[in-house]
């Protein structure tokens, strides 16, 4: 048995080994489910469908979700794109969030409303960029190992916020800082009309598209790809890199910290170490799925989305606890991860090989 | 007479339809020296990798001390005590030279480190190399880490050592030390095959010298009943009329001077030495040399990617007369001094190119700047895209295509049409022609032809002697990162070049010879 | 303000919160050694813990008396569902990252939401069956072997409460530790491991077997971060899981590597500094609460200084393994 790298692969044939992978991971899923609930996997999956779709609130629920998970997924792409390994995306977002969430005590109800959310939307950025740029600076300038580096950031960021979550605690002792500006709604991000997230996922939804036409259609995103695909290459046409890992990782950053502030500005309201509830990981995979194609991101953090919305259902109708969803995330993660190697290679059968070569 | 302790016949090896070997008789036999004869190409390297078990002959038999062996693996090779030293190190740099002297082996025995330093150093002073045997590789030298390699072989008990272009790496001095520890190896019995193509090495060192030219044997000799002339030919062979056209030059003018460039590389080897010559605009100039003399980094230099520690390189602008100096200049700073320099290197996909973006994106590589718009211009690149696709008749399904999917010729082709699409008055290519079928190749002379008589400066780097005393108008002879000659194209005959080629550097000797 | 009494307590909780860690670092280091990162260690170590905690609930149950407990039995059989349960999520890393050849960050991220997930649904379902008011499962009687500490070791003093006042698991954690320090420092397969995370294409031709060396230390680093789970749950918890108690120690575990500067020798002090760090905030009085969050900041970015004082000073022996992070694949030479 021998193993070769493929040429490639027709769009349809990778789309459909994908499709067979999650096929079977959803198999896999049922057995796991009916073992331990002992109902019938059908009706399992339709709980899920109506965890996710099931009311008109959900269904904003989940577009919300998808909107904020896609925003960070977003986020780290440029990244990815260039082959850094930006793992810090949750702790961009969170000081993202904390920069909004400090701008909102400190400045609400003092300056007009319409200046505080522009003060927050600068404020966000800048701290989700300070806190992505550290790294790419010494990456840049030493070659530290980003991954390493990105991912212990996110820890220092969720200990300020734990800091600071305890500094301006609503109630002695709670250590919850609790609804900002509850009373004045200083500093909230307007709603539209009856829909309480609908601001949210329009900025998403241009954002999405403002990243794939900076990446597919800006010379920036041109030079992104040239640095990720061979720094001999952009070498060789005069990219300085050091200038494009940098200039890369700041909008990384930026992009988490607008993460940041829809989620407490337009979303909770407040903020904790869980407000960005695990999603600069997730947002890693999603990225990955869609090949680091944004519009392709619609459909992955659906997917992750959904999966997490509708096990959640499950686990609530039939009296599991909700971290079974994690469990089924992350089954579904391993069939996907590992059906890419049928995408990329070759298993080619050969009786006898006479050559190493 | 004693029974070789190796024996080929008739072995014959192809790589899809390139035959690399052909029928090829060769005859080792114990305590001796054994120089392997050619140029690059001519199948030196193919030939002992059959030996040492990494490649296996289509054809031909292996007699080791007089039985038919197969030799399936470096397992194999080294059952029957053969090792070979390759040319890029195998070697981790974290790791002492006894670490990596034992890696791999398991003996059965109980790991003992300072034992087996111990049996290191019994091999260092027995055939006089110095090392010591728990320094770093990382700190070494490249002439240490090829002595880890020769003592790598020995420790698992090679009695019959290739050693695959060993002097490429090594100055004259170190040559010399790894003469002596040779000379004491066939002292001890052992038999030494040694790749080369430098004639003065080969009279130095081997005792026979077999000739290999284009994957064929030509003969094998005695040393000390040859010279440099014969062995020249031997390996040259008679020139082969290809029937490039090739234009006499109008009006040429200098255009790039290249004054006393001299620089080293990553590890402060010095690979360019005092180099000074004058590339003309409408004419081709030839740059020959063996692998490694400088080449690359003389181009890389020309094109701001390499920093040059003395020296001016100088170009003469033909639009406004003015003259700028390149040198410490980026490749960005270049194109925007006005320079039309064009590049077409080596590395084909690694630098030339973006294997995964498709022929569009890639026609844009040296000219996505342009313009003040933050986004991309496609529509140029997609029509000059169009317009090499149909005009070198590049075989693809599409401009869309990325050009990882193209075939090696076809490759060539999108490079060459880029670097030529921006109309230069320099254009350098390396090797443009490696690996590319007959049509092809011809399809870049005339190219390259065609950029000199629209008043060009090209200069071609090649390996075919016979391509460049055709195509080119005169030829520079790189020899060890110095210029041990510049002939005319039309006057010059494949023995002379070759012999520039690999004479020593070093002295008086081969510039004089260059001119008798 | 230091009164002995105080400091030797700050030195035992220090090593009581070090020794979780210490797993999980060493465990690690071995599968970094091999050229892999595994950001899966957290949920490997939940695992771990959760496992162990299934083994020693449902024995505990079948006992028909508390005093029934046999001791062998209370400890083997966690450490054995420990053991096993770590030891399938090495592998699950393994065949998608070393066979598969997929993105390690992306697998072990995964396998990190799978493992938590895991460790708090079955640690919610075991809370459902004991009907308890609180939200946790105690098993107290299998805890008292696991913190057994020497029956003399209160009689020596300061010596003995420093030294001797510990389960079995800690100092197994540090005889560990020193094991794999030895084994990859002194010993042929140790030499070979580092090879092959450092330039698995030279050991590959150098005749070693890079794929088995790459399945057996990721599998044994995480069977021995693992343990880690199941110390924290069974000693260091006194028996008690409750969900996401375990908290954020397997990424703490993942900066003791880089700390330790992938010497498990290191990892040793280094995980009681570690500890030391997370809690020293008890110690100083009159310090506000939230104080203590931003010393808990403390063991990170003491990782980050010592990342980036490695990468400037460049001294080989002290970088991250040359291809951590980078499939092997034999053809592309």
């Amino acid at each position: 048995m021998h193993i070769v790298k493929r040429d490639q692969m027709a769009w349809y044939k990778s789309w459909l080994i994908r499709a067979a992978a999650i096929v079977a991971a959803l198999i896999v899923c049922a057995l796991v489910t009916v073992l331990l609930t002992h109902k019938d996997p059908i009706k399992v999956y339709a709980t899920m469908f109506s965890g996710a779709f099931g009311t008109p609130r959900r269904i904003w629920n989940l577009l919300q979700n998808i909107a904020m998970l896609l925003c960070v997924s977003l986020a780290v792409t440029p990244a990815f794109k260039m082959k850094f390994w930006n793992i810090g995306a949750e702790g961009q977002v969170l000081v993202g969030g904390l920069a909004t969430a400090a701008c909102m005590i400190l400045f609400g109800g003092k300056i007009p409303n319409a200046l505080l959310i522009l003060v927050l939307v600068v404020a966000s950025i800048l701290a989700g960029a300070i806190w992505a740029v550290i790294p790419a600076l010494f990456k840049a300038k030493w070659n530290t190992n980003e991954t390493l580096f990105t991912l212990m950031m996110n820890y220092v960021g969720i200990q300020l916020v734990s800091y600071f979550s305890m500094y301006w605690e609503a109630q002695k002792g709670s250590g919850q800082i609790g609804i900002i500006n509850q009373s004045t709604r200083a500093g909230w991000l307007p709603r539209i009309g009856e829909y309480e997230y609908l601001l949210n996922i329009l900025i998403v939804a241009v954002i999405t598209v403002l990243m794939y036409i900076y990446l597919k259609y800006s010379k920036h995103g041109y030079e992104i790809s040239v640095v990720g695909e061979s720094q001999n290459t952009a070498r060789y046409i005069g990219v300085n890199v050091k200038k494009v890992i940098i200039r890369t990782m700041i909008l990384s950053g930026a992009v988490c910290g607008i993460a940041g502030f829809l989620l407490v500005s337009g979303t909770n309201h407040t903020i904790n170490t869980t407000t960005a509830d695990g999603r600069g990981f997730t947002a890693i995979m999603v990225s990955w799925l869609a090949k680091f194609n944004p519009l392709f991101m619609v459909l992955t953090s659906f997917l992750l989305v959904f999966l997490q919305k509708g096990a959640n259902e499950i686990a609530t109708v039939f009296g599991l606890n909700k971290s079974f969803s994690d469990i089924l995330t992350g089954i579904i993660l391993f069939f996907i991860i590992g059906c890419e190697f049928f995408i990329n290679y070759r298993i080619v059968f050969r009786h006898s090989h006479k050559e190493v070569k | 007479m004693a029974v070789p302790a190796i024996e080929l016949k008739g072995v014959t090896k192809r790589f899809g339809h390139v035959v690399a070997n052909k029928n090829v008789d060769l005859v080792v036999n114990r305590g001796e020296i054994l120089a392997i004869l050619g140029e690059n190409g001519s199948g030196k390297t193919t030939l002992m990798n059959m030996i040492s078990g990494i490649y296996y002959p289509d054809e031909g038999q292996i007699f080791i001390d007089g039985e038919e062996t197969q030799i399936r693996s470096p397992k194999d090779a080294f059952a029957h005590r053969i090792g070979m030293i390759h040319q890029h190190f195998k070697l981790i740099d974290l790791f002492s030279a006894t670490e990596n002297v034992i890696l791999g082996i398991n003996n059965g025995k109980k790991y003992n480190i300072k034992e087996a330093e111990k049996q290191v150093r019994e091999i260092t002073d027995r055939y006089g190399f110095i090392l010591d045997p728990q320094k770093k590789i990382y700190d070494m030298s490249v002439s240490e880490k090829q002595t880890v390699e020769i003592i790598k072989v020995l420790y698992r008990g090679a009695d019959i050592l290739i050693l695959d272009e060993p002097t490429a790496v090594l100055t004259p001095q170190e040559t010399e030390k790894l003469f002596a520890v040779l000379r004491r190896m066939r002292e001890d019995g052992k038999s030494i095959i040694i790749i080369t193509h430098k004639l003065h090495e080969v009279l130095a060192i081997s005792d026979r010298v077999s000739v290999l030219r284009k994957g064929e044997y030509i003969a094998t000799v005695n040393t000390a009943d040859t010279d440099e002339s014969q062995l020249t030919e031997m390996m040259v062979g008679k020139k082969i009329s290809l029937n490039i056209e090739r234009t006499d030059p109008k009006e040429p003018t200098d255009r790039l001077e290249v004054r006393g460039v001299s620089c080293e590389d990553s590890m402060g080897v010095r690979v360019l030495e005092d180099v000074t010559f004058t590339a003309r605009g409408g004419e081709i100039l030839g740059i020959a040399g063996i692998a490694g003399s400088g080449q690359r980094e003389l181009l890389e230099a020309i094109a701001g990617l390499q920093n040059t520690s003395t020296g001016d390189i100088l170009y003469h602008n033909p639009d406004d007369g003015q003259t700028v100096d390149l040198r410490h200049k980026t490749p960005t700073e270049i194109r925007e001094l006005g320079v039309r320099l064009s590049f077409v290197p080596e590395d084909r996909l690694g630098m030339g190119l973006v294997g995964n973006m498709d022929i569009i994106d890639n026609m844009m590589l040296r000219s996505y700047k342009k313009g003040r718009s933050v986004f991309l211009a496609r529509k140029e690149p997609r029509g000059l895209a169009e317009k090499v696709i149909n005009e070198l008749e590049v075989v693809t399904p599409g401009a869309t295509t990325p050009v990882r999917r193209l075939s090696g010729g076809n490759v060539q082709k999108v490079l060459v049409g880029r670097e030529i699409a921006s109309q230069p008055k320099v254009l350098m290519a390396a090797y443009p022609v490696r690996g590319l079928d007959i049509n092809s190749s011809y399809l870049i002379y005339n190219l390259l032809t065609k950029q000199k008589e629209n008043g060009t400066a090209v200069i071609f780097v090649g390996e075919d002697l016979d391509v460049l005393i055709e195509l080119c108008d005169r030829i520079l002879v790189l020899n060890s990162g110095r210029i041990t000659g510049i002939v005319d194209g039309r006057t010059a005959n494949k023995e002379e070049i070759g012999l520039l080629m690999t004479k020593t550097a070093h002295g008086t000797e081969a510039k004089t010879d260059a001119h008798s | 303000m230091f009164t002995s009494a105080t400091v030797i307590t700050l030195i035992q909780r220090a090593i009581m919160q070090g020794i979780p860690i210490l797993y999980g670092s060493t465990g690690e280091i071995l599968t970094e050694k091999s050229g892999h990162l595994n950001l899966g260690i957290p949920g490997i170590m939940y695992v771990g813990g959760i496992s162990g905690v299934i083994g020693s609930f449902l024995y505990e149950n079948s006992l028909p008396s508390r005093d029934a407990i046999n001791p062998f039995l209370a400890v083997m059989i966690p450490l054995i569902c420990s053991i096993v349960g770590s030891l399938l999520m090495g592998l699950i890393y393994c065949f998608l990252t070393v066979t598969l050849r997929a993105n390690q960050n992306v697998t072990g991220l995964a396998l990190t939401t799978f493992g938590v997930g895991f460790g708090n649904f079955f640690g919610a379902s075991l809370v459902k069956l004991t009907n308890s008011e609180v939200p946790s499962v105690t098993l107290t009687n299998t805890s008292r072997f696991f913190r057994a500490s020497l029956p003399f070791a209160d009689k020596l003093g300061w010596f003995g409460q420093i030294f001797l006042s510990y389960g079995f698991m800690t100092y197994l954690a540090i005889a560990i530790a020193f094991i794999a320090a030895y084994f990859l420092k002194k010993t042929r397969r140790g030499l070979y491991l580092r090879s092959v995370g450092e330039n698995p294409a030279t050991a590959d031709a150098a005749g070693i077997n890079v794929n088995r060396y790459k399945y057996t230390a990721t599998c044994v680093g995480s069977v021995i971060a693992g343990l880690g789970g199941l110390f924290y749950v069974m000693d260091y918890a006194t028996g008690v899981w409750s969900n996401e108690g375990f908290g954020d120690r397997g990424w703490l575990a993942i900066a003791l590597v880089i700390f330790a500067i992938w010497k498990p020798n290191f990892a040793v002090p280094g995980s009681i500094v570690f500890g030391g760090l997370y809690i020293v905030y008890l110690f100083i009085n009159g310090l506000p609460m939230r104080t203590a969050e931003l010393f808990k900041m403390l063991p990170y970015v003491v990782t980050i200084i010592v990342l980036i004082f490695t990468s400037v000073r460049k001294k080989r022996e002290n970088l991250p393994p040359a291809s951590l992070g980078i499939s092997y694949f034999r053809e592309e030479r």
